[in-house]
C-alpha cells in the first residue's frame, strides 16, 4: 500500500478497495459528476449521501459500468478496483459486473422461478458443475439472504409470487450467488416496508465482513445505522468523505453540516 | 351505522346506469355469438359425418351425392399454416426493428400507423391486389399464391401484437440481468425471450385465426379444387370457400353440408384458441407483469 507508512489522513484509507480518480461524467452536455476523487474502504459499508440530483446514482453506476447503458453518456477518468481500471479497453464488462454486484432500488426478479433466479447468474458464469452443487448453492445464498425459511417449500413458484420485501432479499441472494466482491445498493430499501428494510439492513451489516458495500440512501438514520465511511455529495461534487464517526460527529464542511442538521 | 346507509346520490345513479349499459352490451354480444353457434350447430351437426372429414368430394357431391371436404380442411390448414409461418418470418424482424431502431420516434409511429391501416383493409382488396400481380406475372391460382396473400393479411396484426408485447418489456428486467454480468445475447436469449414468449405466441395465433377464416383473398389467389393439395404450384380448396359454395347451392343437403363445413371451421378455430390460451397460461406463469 502506498500510504501504509504515513498516518492516514481524512480521505485517505489504509485499505481501499475502489479508487475513483479524476472522474467526470456528462449526460450529453450536462456535467453530472465533477472531478471525483475518492477511495472506498475494503469490507466496510460506505454510504453516499446528498440532496436529490447531486449525482449519487451516477457515481454508483460508474462503479459497475452501468452508465454506458445510456446513450450519450461520456465518462472520463478512472475507476480502479483492486488497482485495475475497469474502464480499460481490454476489460470485460461482464467480469466487472460479476465482481461488482448491484441491488436496485426496486426489486426486479427475473421471469422464472425462485430457484432459477438464484441459479441464473451462477449458470451464465458456469460456476457450478452439477445439479447437486446448484441446489446446495441456492440453499446457501437464500440462507444468507434470510429467505430460505420462508421459501424452501416453494422454490419452483414464480419469483413474482413473493412479497416485495422477499423479492428484494431474493435479489440479494441472486446477486451474492455470482460471488461478487463489492455490493452496490441504490436506495435498496426505499421501496420496502420498515420491517423488510430492517431485514435488508441487518443482512448488509452481517455481510460487510466479506464484501465491500456502497449504499446510496436518503435517510440519515439509515446512514447512521449502516455507515462506516461516508461520502457527502453536492451538485456533482464530493464535498466531504471520511469515516462515519468523523463526518457525523464533526463535519468539516459547512454544506455537510447544513445537510446533516436539516435532516434531523 | 346509520351514517353509512346508502344514499341515492347522483353518482350512484350514474354508476348504476353505466353498469347496466355495460351489462346490456355484454348480453348483446354473448347473445349474437350464441345465435351464430346455435345456427351452425343445429343445421350443420345433422350433416356432419365421418365421410365429411375423411373424404374428398365424389362425383355429384355438389348435387347431394357422397364424399366429404377433406380437400378444404387440408387446404385451409396448409394455407393458414404457410401464411402464418411466412408472416412470422417477416413480422419478428419488423417488430424488433421497430423497437430497436425506431422506438417511439416519429418514423416509428408512422410505421405503426401504416400497419394499423393495413390491418383495416378488407381482405377482398388484398385478394384483388394479389390477383392483379398474378396476372402481371402470368401465374395461375395456387397454394403458394394463397399463402403469400394470407401472409400479407396476417402480417400487420401479427407485427402490431408483437410490437405491443416488446414495448411492454420492462427495462428493469434487462438491467437486472446485465447487473449479474450477462452478455446482451444472454439477456436476449434467457430473459427477454422468456418474458415475451407468451405474448408472441398469442400474436402468432391471432394471425393464424385471421388467416384460416379468410375467404375473399383466397378466392382470387388459391382458387378451388376437389383434389387434396399436393404441390405449392397447384390450386387448393379452403374451408371458408367450401362454406360459401355449398351454402349457395339450391340443394338442401348441400346447404346443410355448408353449415357442417362452417362447424368444422369453427371447431378448428376453437381448438386453436383454447390451445393457445392453455399454452400462454403455461408460459405466462413466470412472466413479470
Ligand atoms: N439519463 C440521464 N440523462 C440526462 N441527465 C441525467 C440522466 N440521469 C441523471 N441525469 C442528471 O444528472 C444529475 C445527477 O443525477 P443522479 O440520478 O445521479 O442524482 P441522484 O443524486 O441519484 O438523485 P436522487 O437522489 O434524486 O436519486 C441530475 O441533474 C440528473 O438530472
Ligand atoms: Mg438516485
Amino acid at each position: 500500500m502506498l500510504h501504509s507508512y504515513s498516518a492516514p489522513q481524512q480521505g485517505q484509507i489504509m485499505d481501499s478497495h475502489i479508487q475513483v480518480k479524476n472522474l467526470n461524467v456528462y449526460y450529453g452536455k450536462q456535467q453530472a459528476l465533477k472531478n471525483i476523487n475518492i477511495e472506498i474502504p475494503k469490507n466496510q459499508i460506505t454510504v453516499i449521501m446528498g440532496p436529490s440530483g447531486c449525482g449519487k446514482t451516477t457515481l454508483l453506476k460508474s462503479l459497475n459500468r452501468f452508465l454506458e447503458l445510456n446513450d450519450g453518456t461520456q465518462i472520463d477518468g478512472e475507476v480502479l478496483v483492486d488497482g485495475q481500471n475497469i474502464y480499460d479497453r481490454d476489460v470485460d464488462v461482464t467480469e466487472v459486473r460479476k465482481v461488482v454486484g448491484l441491488l436496485a432500488q426496486r426489486p426486479s426478479p427475473l421471469p422464472m422461478s425462485i430457484y432459477d433466479n438464484v441459479v441464473y447468474g451462477m449458470n451464465i458464469h458456469r460456476m457450478k458443475s452439477d445439479r447437486k452443487e446448484y441446489k446446495a448453492a441456492v440453499r446457501h445464498y437464500l440462507e444468507i439472504a434470510g429467505l430460505w425459511e420462508e421459501v424452501h417449500k416453494r422454490l419452483h413458484d414464480p419469483a413474482t409470487s413473493l412479497s416485495i420485501g422477499q423479492q428484494q432479499r431474493l435479489c440479494l441472494a441472486r446477486g451474492l450467488a455470482v460471488e461478487p466482491e463489492i455490493i452496490l445498493g441504490d436506495e435498496p430499501t426505499s421501496a420496502l416496508d420498515p420491517i423488510s428494510s430492517q431485514n435488508i439492513e441487518s443482512r448488509l451489516i452481517e455481510l460487510k465482513q466479506q464484501y465491500t458495500t456502497v449504499i446510496v440512501t436518503h435517510t440519515l438514520r439509515q446512514a447512521k445505522r449502516l455507515a462506516d465511511y461516508v461520502i457527502y455529495m453536492y451538485l456533482g461534487e464530493v464535498i466531504e468523505a471520511g469515516p462515519a464517526k468523523e463526518v457525523f460527529g464533526n463535519p468539516q464542511h459547512e454544506r455537510t453540516r447544513a445537510y446533516l442538521e436539516g435532516q434531523i | 351505522m346509520v351514517l353509512m346507509k346508502k344514499k341515492w346520490q347522483r353518482r350512484h345513479i350514474v354508476e348504476a346506469v353505466i353498469k347496466s349499459v355495460m351489462q346490456f352490451s355484454l348480453v348483446v354480444v354473448a347473445g349474437a355469438l350464441g345465435l351464430i353457434l346455435w345456427t351452425i350447430i343445429s343445421r350443420g351437426l345433422p350433416a356432419l359425418s365421418w365421410d365429411m372429414v375423411t373424404k374428398i368430394p365424389e362425383g355429384g357431391y355438389y348435387m347431394g351425392k357422397g364424399g366429404g371436404i377433406l380437400n378444404a380442411i387440408l387446404g385451409s390448414l396448409y394455407l393458414a399454416a404457410g401464411g402464418t409461418f411466412l408472416a412470422m418470418v417477416f413480422s419478428v424482424p419488423i417488430a424488433m426493428y421497430l423497437k430497436t431502431y425506431l422506438g417511439e420516434s416519429k418514423w416509428g409511429n408512422y410505421v405503426r400507423l401504416s400497419l394499423d391501416v393495413l390491418w383495416g383493409i378488407p381482405s377482398i382488396v388484398y385478394g384483388a391486389f394479389g390477383f392483379t400481380v398474378m396476372i402481371a406475372l402470368g401465374m395461375r391460382a395456387s397454394l403458394l399464391a394463397g399463402i403469400i396473400i394470407l401472409a400479407l393479411i396476417e402480417l400487420p396484426i401479427m407485427t402490431r401484437a408483437m410490437d405491443e408485447v416488446i414495448r411492454r418489456m420492462p427495462v428493469d428486467l434487462e438491467h437486472a440481468a446485465l447487473a449479474l454480468g450477462s452478455t446482451k445475447f444472454e439477456v436476449a436469449l434467457r430473459v427477454v425471450t422468456r418474458q415475451m414468449l407468451p405474448g408472441i405466441t398469442t400474436a402468432i395465433l391471432l394471425g393464424f385465426g385471421r388467416g384460416i377464416g379468410d375467404a375473399a383473398s383466397v378466392l382470387f389467389t388459391a382458387g378451388y379444387t376437389d383434389r387434396i393439395p399436393t404441390s405449392l404450384m397447384r390450386p387448393t380448396a379452403s374451408l371458408p370457400l367450401a362454406v360459401f359454395f355449398q351454402l349457395g347451392s339450391p340443394y338442401p343437403e348441400v346447404q346443410q353440408r355448408g353449415y357442417a363445413a362452417a362447424l368444422i371451421l369453427t371447431v378448428i378455430v376453437l381448438v386453436i384458441s383454447l390451445g393457445s390460451r392453455w399454452l400462454s397460461s403455461r408460459l405466462n406463469k413466470y412472466t413479470i407483469k
